[in-house]
């Protein structure tokens, strides 16, 4: 498994990528993807300069980022761990899993672990339905996930070398 | 000899360990001085057998799976790579897998044999037959094509495609889109995600169809951020289509122009509704718009758009290169041509089944997918997401056809059946799907908005035992609101798996100690 390179904010790489997008058509959401996936999150200084360069008000670039599960406005823990808690992963034991989750890591959705290590987040399926519960880390699927097997992938969160930028 | 190998590379397989069983074989191989060349293929989709390794023969392919780490030694003393050998895991040619067999793949003929992004691969089972094709006729001569196909919107709508396209051929402009609506959020489907990780051409393909048959030069495809192993891939494949002159300017010396971008979604289940996705592609919150004007006459930007669905541009290359007549002749009544079923939830095997509408939802979940993957009683199946009916019993003879289960009150939808034993408490799943409505919803309009908010609370107050009777009186009543006057079918078919739960699973409703007759009000 690879740990995404975030950086920390900075105006000027900030700066760099709304350059790259805004001339493109329909340019907010791509702009705003390439913001998360540089800094992990969408600090509230990027709002302004987006809003800027798309000639749009602060409003309606919040707007549009509160609009969309995907993006967040606070940095989250170094792994979010994605829980699907749609139909499919129901009928074989999410309910469970999801309840178990919470408890083990002790946080509700949306929230991050003491220790800052893992962000709990709930997904409206991933394509995996044959084969759930299903849960995401970065950009890995994980199938046929129990109780043992969800411990078996924090516990390896927890001993990841992270990289460093 | 060297011997070649398929090890699956889709999500699922990846999710159930391929990466790593490839990883090792290879390790393995070289210890053991086997010469093996490894290539990943997409997926057959038989998911109860992932990983499923391949062995090419001069007989065919061989087939082992579920091949699990602990697996390997044994394969390997069994020299597996000889493909027709004795183990346990051993299925035998994988054409023959009754599955697979009693299949008709006809979007879904290349997936799993191919390496996704192999040209040649794709060329070889005709890949691009029907674009050369195409290349050669004229606007009309594609959507009468399609129209005499019979296909209908796959994405659940089940609109005819060729009159779409005829009313996008028909709009006066400069500029027009097509936009691949790949935001496939219905939990049980899957079809989608394996178009686009397996046989990512094939979609290529039928959107630069789509362009010349209603004179679009710009695609896009709205894929959602779930789905990130598509969005490699489209991307890869997009990257080569470009570099072997298949799309961009002059295609293949035609003349012809066709563009193609991926957008990502950002997590929002409306966006599969087709006029939120424009709203969303041009950079806006997810909000629906109202109808009319079409997205066909004001789609993108204010220009006519054709939004398709995923399986229904992929089904396009099929109807050019074989023939309308070969996909209509494929299924019953109005519903034309093979629908991508999927299986999933508490299925034993799981997967996807391309059939041509027709046969009984029972064959599907017993034949095929051979009951639950526990083995305790089936109960209940929501077909078609999570805006479909929960079928009882009684329904599971029902045809699948697009009118026969409308006849029942229920829809295909997207082709994903979800099945559920018998410990399921249905009234917990009509909670849910008001929660997720609550989630959802764009809020545009107010009985999607507020509706599905006072759904939870009605229906948490039925589950307590709080003046059951009345409650579920409110409950039917706030239904019919949602159904007559939502502003899409976000609001408007998210009652559907409540009433059906309501009127084939009462019981679950009931089963608070609390006395049902009591007169509080409500």
């Amino acid at each position: 498994m690879t740990t995404p390179r975030f950086v920390t904010w900075e105006p000027s790489i900030g700066q760099a990528i709304i350059e790259e997008f805004k001339a493109k058509p329909g340019a907010l959401l791509p702009l705003l993807h390439a913001i998360q996936d540089r800094f992990s999150y969408i600090p509230e200084d990027a709002v302004a300069l987006i809003a800027g360069a798309l000639k749009l008000s602060r409003a309606e670039v919040h707007g549009v980022i509160s609009f969309y599960h995907h993006f967040r406005t606070k940095q989250p823990g170094r792994h979010v761990v994605e829980v699907c808690r749609a139909e499919a992963c129901q009928a074989v034991g999410a309910r469970h899993l999801e309840a178990y989750a919470k408890s083990i890591l002790d946080v509700q959705y949306h929230q991050t672990t003491a220790d800052n290590n893992i962000t709990l987040e709930p997904v409206y399926c991933l394509g995996n339905c044959s084969c759930g519960p299903s849960v995401r880390v970065g950009d890995e699927i994980y199938a046929e996930v129990d109780t043992q097997r969800f411990d078996e992938l924090i516990e390896s969160l927890k001993t990841e070398r992270l990289e460093v930028q | 000899m060297v011997q070649r190998i398929y090890i699956p590379s889709d999500t699922t397989a990846k999710a159930l360990g391929a990466d790593r069983i490839a990883k090792l074989i290879d390790i393995m191989a070289n210890d053991q001085n086997i010469e093996l060349d490894i290539k990943r293929n997409g997926t057959r989709a038989l998911y109860w057998l992932e990983p499923l390794i391949e062995v090419d023969t001069a007989q065919g392919r061989f087939g082992f799976g579920p091949v699990k780490e602990a697996d390997l030694e044994s394969l390997f003393a069994a020299k597996f790579w000889q493909g027709d050998v004795e183990h346990p895991l051993a299925l035998g040619l994988v054409d023959d897998i009754a599955y697979l067999k009693h299949q008709q793949r006809l979007t879904f003929a290349r997936i799993g044999e191919i390496d996704p992004l192999s040209l040649s691969d794709y060329q070889k089972l005709n890949g691009f037959n029907g674009l050369k094709k195409a290349l050669t006729m004229d606007s009309q001569a594609l959507v009468d094509q399609v129209k005499e196909s019979g296909l209908r919107g796959r994405g659940g709508a089940a609109f005819p495609t060729g009159i779409k396209w005829q009313t996008v051929l028909n709009a006066p402009s400069e500029q027009k889109y097509i936009v691949c609506n790949a935001d496939e959020g219905d939990s049980g489907t899957f079809a989608d995600r394996l178009v686009m990780e397996c046989d990512p051409f094939m979609l290529i393909e039928g959107m630069i169809i789509a362009g010349l048959a209603v004179g679009a030069t710009q695609g896009y495809i709205y894929l959602r951020s779930e789905y990130p192993l598509a969005y490699k891939t489209l991307n890869q494949a997009i990257g080569l289509a470009y570099g072997n002159n298949l799309l961009g300017r002059d295609i293949q010396g035609s003349g012809k122009h066709f563009d193609l971008e991926v957008r990502l979604g950002a997590g929002a289940y409306i966006c599969g509704e087709e006029t939120s996705l424009l709203e969303s592609l041009e950079g806006k919150r997810g909000l629906v718009r109202a109808k009319p004007p079409l997205p066909a006459i004001v789609g993108l930007f204010g220009q006519p758009t054709v939004v398709n669905n995923v399986l229904s541009l992929a089904a396009v290359p099929f109807i050019l290169d074989q023939g309308a007549k070969a996909y209509a002749d494929c299924g019953m009544g109005r519903s034309r041509g093979t629908l991508p079923f999927q299986l999933a939830g508490n299925v034993k095997r799981g997967g996807l089944v391309e059939l041509a509408f027709g046969p009984k939802l029972s064959e599907l979940m017993f034949d095929f997918g051979g009951g639950t993957r526990n083995g305790r009683p089936l109960r209940a199946v929501q077909v078609g997401g999570p805006l479909g009916a929960y079928l009882p019993e009684s329904q599971w003879d029902t045809q699948l056809d697009y009118e026969e289960f409308a006849k029942e009150g229920a829809v295909l939808g997207h082709g994903g059946v979800v099945m559920f034993d018998d410990t399921v408490d249905m009234s917990e799943q009509a909670r849910f799907s008001m929660e997720f409505c609550v989630a959802e919803s764009c809020g545009k309009c107010t009985p999607c908005r507020i509706g599905s908010t006072r759904g939870v609370e009605v229906i948490d107050r039925i589950r307590a035992g709080v003046n059951v009777n009345s409650n579920i009186e409110l409950l039917e009543d706030l239904c019919e609101t949602m159904v007559d006057g939502s502003l899409c079918a976000m609001g408007g078919m998210t009652p559907f798996p409540v009433q059906s739960a309501m009127k084939h699973f009462r019981d679950d409703f009931m089963k608070s100690t609390v006395s049902a007759t009591n007169t509080e009000e409500v």
